[in-house]
């Protein structure tokens, strides 16, 4: 008797099967944020001992590109005035390799680079000596925006990892995505970096617009 | 004409039996790829875009911090607040909380923890400053200032 019983129902219905699973697909799409630990990588300077005064770090003016935003997101790019960062990157990359006054090492580095990087060296005496000298100075107020600041900040990475990548011949979103973890890839990355240290300089903000 | 109308009716039903194997894929796909939001966002989160982003490998190290006008202003006030886990902190209790997050992981990985700055677009530089006042007085030197990727045209 149990077992006729049995024998009727052998065959479960899956017809609702695909409702059931359509409610929870739902509401994973719902609840999912697919996550994204994306960013731009930023190494803040060691705290300060207020005992020991900065360190006076005498570099030639030459050596330094300076980018002031202001409160009212305006750039003083050099001393000039500029409304948008558009374009900053290929200044930078200019100014980094423009080997005006290279010290021995300057030149080994020089001659170790690719002929494509060495064409791009404009050798003018108003820009850097050589790129382990250079660097790039970003000052802001404490009224500036973020956006803009990141911005800035974004197209100084992009030269130095412009420069990496063709250091190394490939792109540079290639370089980018080396994670280092591995020997092949820390390799390239090592080979990018050498002699070409990232100098991004981030000055502490001043009081003006901000509170 | 009786003959071809026969025909179509025979192919009138589609199967379907396959259909709830396509949604448990999909299910499947969702529920692995899904992160529960584990706390409520108090701030507002409009994050720049950026060209130059990298991604961090190792996720158990990223702590993160978010910047941003309070979504409740009637109760936290209209200026840049910073958020840490569920609550709105000031910013001199920022070392203290990196200490917490600090004293959650391994004793080899201290050294390396990152901080992830999620900070609106419309702060201002001065809060994020003094964020990294702090920050730099806490000695979690690593920060990542979280970005979405911008199209990009050469």
């Amino acid at each position: 008797m149990a077992r006729s019983k049995n024998r009727m129902s052998n065959e479960i219905n899956a017809g609702s099967m695909a409702d059931i699973a359509f409610l929870l697909l739902i509401f994973f799409l719902v609840t999912t944020t697919i996550a994204s630990d994306k960013g731009i990588l930023n190494f803040l300077p060691p705290k300060q001992d207020p005992n020991v005064p900065p360190p006076d770090i005498k570099k030639n003016e030459r050596n330094i590109f300076n980018v002031l935003i202001n409160a009212n997101n305006d750039l003083l790019v050099e001393g000039e005035y500029r409304r948008k960062a558009e374009g900053l990157d290929k200044e930078f990359k200019e100014f980094i390799l423009n080997f005006g006054a290279p010290d021995e090492d300057g030149v080994a580095l020089f001659n170790s680079l690719p002929a494509s990087l060495q064409s791009q060296a404009l050798r003018r005496q108003d820009s850097s000596d050589h790129p382990g000298e250079a660097v790039i100075s970003i000052k802001t107020n404490r009224g500036t925006s973020y956006a803009v600041f990141l911005e800035v900040f974004d197209n100084a990475k992009k030269a130095y990892f412009d420069i990496y990548a063709e250091r190394v011949g490939i792109t540079a979103d290639e370089y980018r995505a080396l994670t280092g973890d591995d020997e092949t890839s820390k390799a390239l990355q090592d080979k990018g970096k050498e002699g070409i240290p990232m100098a991004i300089s981030i000055a502490e903000p001043d009081k003006i617009g901000g509170n | 004409m009786a003959k071809f109308k026969k025909e179509r009716k025979g192919q009138e039903q589609i199967n379907t039996s396959a259909l709830p194997d396509i949604i448990f894929m999909l299910l499947f796909f969702f529920m692995v790829t899904t992160v529960l939001r584990e706390q409520d966002i108090l701030v507002e989160q409009k994050i720049p875009q950026s060209t130059q982003l990298q991604k961090l490998q190792n996720k158990t190290l990223i702590s993160y911090v978010f910047i941003g006008k309070p979504k409740n202003t009637g109760l936290y006030g209209s200026e840049p607040r910073v958020q840490a886990n569920d609550v709105l902190i000031s910013t001199p209790e920022i070392v203290q909380w990196v200490n917490q997050e600090r004293d959650k992981l391994a004793e080899a990985d201290r050294g390396s923890i990152t901080i992830s700055m999620k900070v609106d677009k419309d702060v201002k530089m001065g809060p994020i400053s003094d964020v990294q006042t702090e920050l730099r007085n806490a000695d979690a030197r690593k920060v990542l200032y979280a970005s979405t990727g911008k199209i990009y045209e050469d």
